[in-house]
């Protein structure tokens, strides 16, 4: 029965480590991008002189804005690559232990 | 829809567009353009489009036969597959011309917008994506319902959905036709007639199967076309960055200013507000929620993400490129404005800007190219609509609710194919009677109601034990009805459609009162709540919560 399945899994404690780790690395990662995102929209907002600063020098022709920007593209995806790898590596093989863990204990009643 | 002064300007601030811009056609909807000559070019490749489509749907026709096929292309799409079809069904029409142009007029606040567009996705890989995969088999309202009462909560997100797919379809259907009109040189109703038959046919023959490829073929042409356009363009000024940006500086009418923030920087709460709508509506999207369980597991539907999202963020820096450059090579060119006149308006309007720079750095050809993957992104963006709300008709309205359970395979096949031809038909009329209609609202509306009444609920439902068929209810309907009513009362609906001086509500985009509304709504009538079904629905989340973790019982792939 798959209800024994779900009530051995959640009695498992390394059940609760994975869900624990997951949601930790997940939550991180999400706050990452909500502060840093945000962070950039309220500064577009409140000071968005800042946005045109020409970086190295006043004939630079490279400013704030773009580098910024292009900046949080690659930043992002590079976020999200880093949590795919984890939890399609790590947290999926420990995942699997333990269904397996409670199939196996169902199997051996 | 982003788009130039002055249909820009009458949009009010100049964040309404972002509302609009995602993952919709809404932009020539704006406007009513000019009949072009006949583009022959244009017309032949297209053609050749709907061939290989068509020749792919016939494939898909006979490996369709089970509900989960239809639905779900049988759950075996690959992570790749799906992350070119996800951004297939992001990146539109209004992606490729609306935010060129915008980059065009704007500069930097293209670029921004950009940003904007793509910061949603890696929340929804972190938040959701596997959340997704291991509860859900062929609409989202599989995981909002799966512990509580299913009829109720079943109709409240097909309401939801159907509601979001018809507003966009019709945005989609006159952006289309005007388009076609303006690019093919064909009757807008000819036009909308031939996206509703095909989209139609695509649907109903070859389920989700040949929507997925209609989908990838389409993402490869945009990709394709749009790096093209972009390297041709950026030849001219030996790659380089820093010469582009100093001669366009040194080219537009506002100079130096183009790369600080413009419009952006007007109104604080309006950014806000944008930002969330999209952000979150991009999450409550039903086309979008269901390409999730056309992979095989959590895995691909990570894999799936990571791939949309690279190619969304690439093909975004690509469009920038494209707009910068376009300064230099559209903008002065006497070819390009009406009586030659440079600087006065572009011949077709605005959003034909980045048309403009394919005949300018490659001919005719490289026109009509472009202009067949603009159609053949409405056809492909229109198909993931029209399976998304067949399936909320089909699965959730007429399976589960008013057959509870009882209906076989066949006829909810039967059923399903039959919404298709209903929301077709439904779609063309609605196309050809708001043919000069501003309906840039309704893009709008639509990713308000997803971020204010399918998001709440759906979250909810995965991440709080406490959730209730009654708090869902009351937190669903109250967001429904206010995003609804706050659009009605902006400035968009208010003033431009209905004729009043003044508008009732001074944002464009709702979210950031509805969806809050509707989260506190679900809350409050979640706690007090003290009914027994309420008691058994608490119990039921810890079985969901493994699932929804282990993907233990989860939706498996069927064989083919």
């Amino acid at each position: 029965m798959s209800a024994d399945v779900y009530g051995r899994i959640k009695a498992n404690p390394k059940f609760q480590e994975l869900v624990q780790r997951r949601s930790r690395f997940a939550w991180l990662l999400s706050l990452a991008v909500l502060v840093i995102f945000y962070g950039f929209i309220l500064l577009v907002a409140f000071n968005p002189a800042m946005m045109a600063m020409r970086l190295g020098g006043e004939a630079s022709l490279v400013t704030l804005g773009p580098v910024v920007i292009l900046s949080m593209f690659v930043l992002f995806w590079l976020l999200t690559a880093l949590y795919v790898k984890r939890a399609n590596g790590e947290f999926d093989e420990l995942n699997r232990a333990i269904v397996q863990d409670a199939q196996k204990k169902g199997a051996k009643r | 829809m982003s788009r130039p002064t002055p249909a820009f300007a009458r949009l009010g601030t100049g964040l309404a567009a972002l509302a609009l811009q995602a993952s919709a056609w809404a932009g020539p909807a704006v406007e009513a353009t000019e009949k072009q000559p006949l583009n022959l070019h244009a017309i032949v490749m297209f053609l050749v489009f709907v061939a290989a489509t068509m020749g792919i749907t016939y494939w898909a026709s006979s490996r369709t036969k089970s509900a989960a096929d239809f639905y779900t292309a049988g759950g075996g799409i690959t992570g790749f597959q799906n992350g070119l079809a996800i951004a297939g069904d992001y990146m539109s029409a209004a992606t490729l011309l609306g935010l060129t142009a915008m980059t065009y007029t704007s500069g930097l606040d293209g670029y921004i917008y950009m940003i904007c567009f793509f910061v949603g996705w890696p929340l929804i890989l972190f938040m959701m994506a596997e959340r997704l995969r291991n509860l859900g088999r062929f609409t989202f309202a599989d995981i909002t319902a799966y512990r509580l009462d299913q009829g109720k909560v079943r109709t409240m997100a097909s309401i939801g959905s159907l509601t979001v797919v018809c507003f966009y379809l019709i945005a989609q259907m006159v952006g289309a036709g005007q388009l076609i009109k303006l690019l093919f040189g064909l009757d807008y109703a000819i036009a909308v007639v031939a996206v509703g038959a095909l989209m139609t046919v695509y649907v109903i023959k070859g389920g989700m199967l040949a929507t997925t490829w209609v989908q990838i073929i389409k993402a490869c042409m945009l990709l394709a076309g749009g790096t093209l356009v972009m390297l041709l363009a950026m030849s001219q000024f030996g790659f380089s960055y820093t010469d582009v940006v100093a001669k366009a500086a040194a080219a537009h009418k506002d100079g130096w200013k183009i790369l600080s923030p413009g419009k952006l920087t007007a109104d604080p709460v309006t950014a806000v507000s944008l930002a969330l709508g999209l952000m979150f509506g991009t999450a409550g999207l039903p086309h979008i929620l269901m390409r999730f369980f056309t992979v095989t597991d959590a895995k691909e539907a990570r894999k799936s993400v990571l791939y949309a999202s690279g190619f969304i963020a690439y093909f975004f820096n690509v469009i920038f490129l494209m707009g910068l450059s376009a300064i230099l090579i559209v903008g002065q060119d006497p070819q390009f404005f009406e009586g030659g006149n440079v600087g006065g308006k572009l011949l077709g309007g605005g959003n034909m800007v980045a048309m403009h720079l394919a005949k300018a750095v490659g001919g005719n050809l490289l026109l009509g190219f472009l202009a067949a993957v603009a159609f053949a992104t409405i056809l492909a963006v229109v198909s993931g609509l029209a399976l998304a709300g067949a399936s909320a008709v089909s699965h959730d309205l007429y399976a589960r609710v008013i057959k509870k359970g009882q209906a076989s395979e066949a006829d909810e096949m039967k059923v399903s194919r039959m919404a298709t031809v209903v929301l077709g038909v439904v779609a063309v009329l609605l196309g050809i009677a708001f043919e000069k209609q501003n309906v840039a609202f309704m893009v709008g509306l639509a990713f308000g109601i997803a971020a204010s009444s399918n998001f709440p609920v759906l979250i909810l439902s995965m991440y709080w034990k406490g959730l209730t068929t009654r708090g869902a209810l009351a937190g669903g309907y109250i967001g429904l009805f206010v995003a609804v009513a706050l659009v009605v009362m902006s400035k968009s609906v208010w003033v431009t459609v209905f004729g009043n001086a003044q508008a009732l509500f001074p944002y464009d985009q709702p979210a950031l009162f509805s969806m809050p509304l509707a989260f506190l709504v679900c809350w409050l009538v979640s706690v007090t709540d003290s009914s027994a079904s309420a008691a058994k629905e608490k119990e039921a989340f810890d079985d969901q919560f493994v699932r929804a973790q282990t993907g233990y019982g989860a939706a498996v792939a069927s064989k083919h």
